[in-house]
């Protein structure tokens, strides 16, 4: 005698829906698997795609956890407060070449992708504005900078990026990206080298 | 007057009163070198081996150093000989993608290290290599001088100690004046060493120096905080190194050393390498590594990354 004629007549139904349910939570998982041959012709299933993994990511610029010592950020001479000049100003939002003021900030950072108040926050001058639209001070300009590079930014609070001083067991003084890279103007400048060792012919002797 | 009273008038005669006056003005002038100097020239003679010292003998052994030192700078010079922290290998990581070949740190080493300023002695060689050659050391110049650094086309080197954990140097001193301390830094003890050059020869990295006549330092450019196997004035015909910056790294809490703080672009890390949160272990996890002449097993400390 077959199994299936050895269920009882009223629990067939039942174990036909459990095989329904089966088989489509298969095929559901199927679909939700991203699958591919690699270039030696082996199929790669990912269980999660990318895709996936994105949406469940929440955009967001979080705080970071810790606070980092960094010293006062390096304005120009007698620039801040900028409110001292811009509390009376309207904004303009209009994307322009300045002409009247600032003239000596030339902008060599994407600037085709990017004006002042991208950054600057345009109702308190003396801010500065994420993309979220979440208002930092200048002492906290690290964050604005790892919108953009944000592997910078990963290296930079462990240490990796950028000059640290202080105690390498002990308290440890980090510097701004603003005080190594003008931020309108990142590159880093070329320096004089000090000079070469003596040749050993040159050597008193 | 008789002859023989002419004859002993003129010619010296010697008496016992007159030998016992002799014998007495010769010790009073053999004693006439100070105390301090006499004694400080037979004990650096008798001195033992660092590591055989006791603690008294140090303290006597650094007490004399630092009163040699202080009349000879004319200033207050102190000689620790502060020892190795527990729990801690110190390692150190070089950005090859930051440095810009500006030799800050080569300087910044020679101040704090006092090494020579005539004969120059540096601790530091920056060696530019050819970014279509790579780390080919064929092609590797040190002597480079343009304008400005960095020179397109170009990437820069700084070569120092790597502080091997399998030293060539070490083995084969034939007095065993070098050696590896328990957190890594290999050290030199100046008074032992005999100045054979055979570490010289046996280092793969040109990383040890010899003081070929007396250092020249000037008085005023003297860095006073030393330490017995570090920093400490040298004298003439012993082999010197990079120790880390031992005077400062084995403080408490320990300063960094003197060419990371001298480097602009923050191309050069330190830490301690037995603590994961330690900025040499998180670039050793996460950085492309580089070890210079890897191949000869000398297993450095000083890790090139990029």
């Amino acid at each position: 005698m077959s199994p299936w004629k050895k269920l009882s007549r009223n629990m067939r139904p039942g174990v036909l829906v459990l095989l329904a349910v089966l088989l489509a939570g298969a095929v559901a998982a199927q679909a939700a698997k991203e699958k591919y041959f690699d270039r030696s012709g082996t199929l790669v299933v990912i269980e999660t795609p990318a895709a996936e993994l994105l949406r469940a990511y929440e955009v967001k610029n979080l705080p970071p956890g810790e606070t980092f010592p960094v010293p006062p950020p390096p304005f120009s001479e007698g620039i801040f407060p900028c409110s001292d000049c811009h509390a009376e100003m309207t904004p303009n939002l209009e994307r322009r070449q300045l002409t009247d003021e600032h003239t000596d900030i030339i902008l060599n950072h994407a600037e085709g992708q990017r004006w002042c108040l991208d950054c600057h926050n345009p109702e308190d001058r003396d801010t500065l504005r994420l993309v979220s639209g979440e208002v930092i001070g200048f002492d906290e300009s690290y964050r604005l900078c790892g919108q953009c590079h944000g592997d910078k930014y990963r290296d930079w609070r462990q240490g990796l990026h950028g000059k640290r001083t202080g105690y390498w067991n002990g308290d440890k003084q980090y510097l701004l990206c603003a005080h190594c890279h003008n931020p309108h103007d990142p590159r880093f400048k070329p320096l004089t080298p000090m000079p070469p060792p003596q040749r050993p012919g040159e050597i008193r002797r | 007057m008789s002859d023989k009273k002419k004859r002993d008038a003129k010619v010296f005669q010697l008496t016992r009163r007159k030998a016992l006056k002799g014998l007495a003005a010769g010790a009073s002038v053999l004693a006439l070198p100070s105390r301090d100097a006499a004694a400080s020239v037979w004990d650096a003679f008798f001195q033992k081996h660092f590591r055989r010292m006791t603690k008294s003998d140090l303290e006597r052994v650094l007490a004399r150093l630092e009163r040699e030192y202080s009349s000879e700078f004319s200033q207050e010079v102190k000689v620790g000989a502060t020892p190795p922290i527990e729990g801690v290998k110190y390692g150190y990581g070089l950005d090859l993608s930051r440095c810009i070949g500006c030799r800050r740190c080569v300087y910044g080493c020679v101040e704090e290290n006092n090494q020579s300023r005539d004969p120059q002695i540096h601790w530091i060689r920056v060696v530019r290599l050819k970014k279509e050659k790579g780390t080919d050391l064929h092609y590797a110049e040190h002597y480079y001088n343009p304008n400005q650094v960095p020179e397109p086309g170009h990437f820069y080197m700084p070569i120092q100690c790597q502080q091997c954990e399998k030293p060539p140097c070490t083995k084969v001193c034939p007095v065993q004046a070098t050696w590896t301390e328990k957190d890594g830094i290999v050290v030199v003890d100046y008074n032992w060493c005999i100045g054979c050059r055979y570490c010289m020869a046996a280092c793969p990295y040109g990383a040890r120096h010899f003081n070929w006549a007396k250092p020249q330092i000037p008085n005023e450019s003297l860095n006073p905080q030393t330490h017995y196997l570090g920093n400490r004035p040298r004298p003439v015909g012993v082999v010197e190194k990079c120790t880390f910056c031992i005077q400062r790294t084995r403080q408490q809490p320990g300063r960094y050393p003197a060419c990371l703080e001298a480097c602009p672009v923050g191309a050069r890390k330190f830490g301690n390498l037995l603590d994961p949160e330690s900025e040499i272990r998180k670039l050793i996890e996460n950085k492309r590594v580089y070890l210079l002449k890897e191949e000869l097993n000398t297993q450095p400390k000083f890790f090139y990354f990029f």
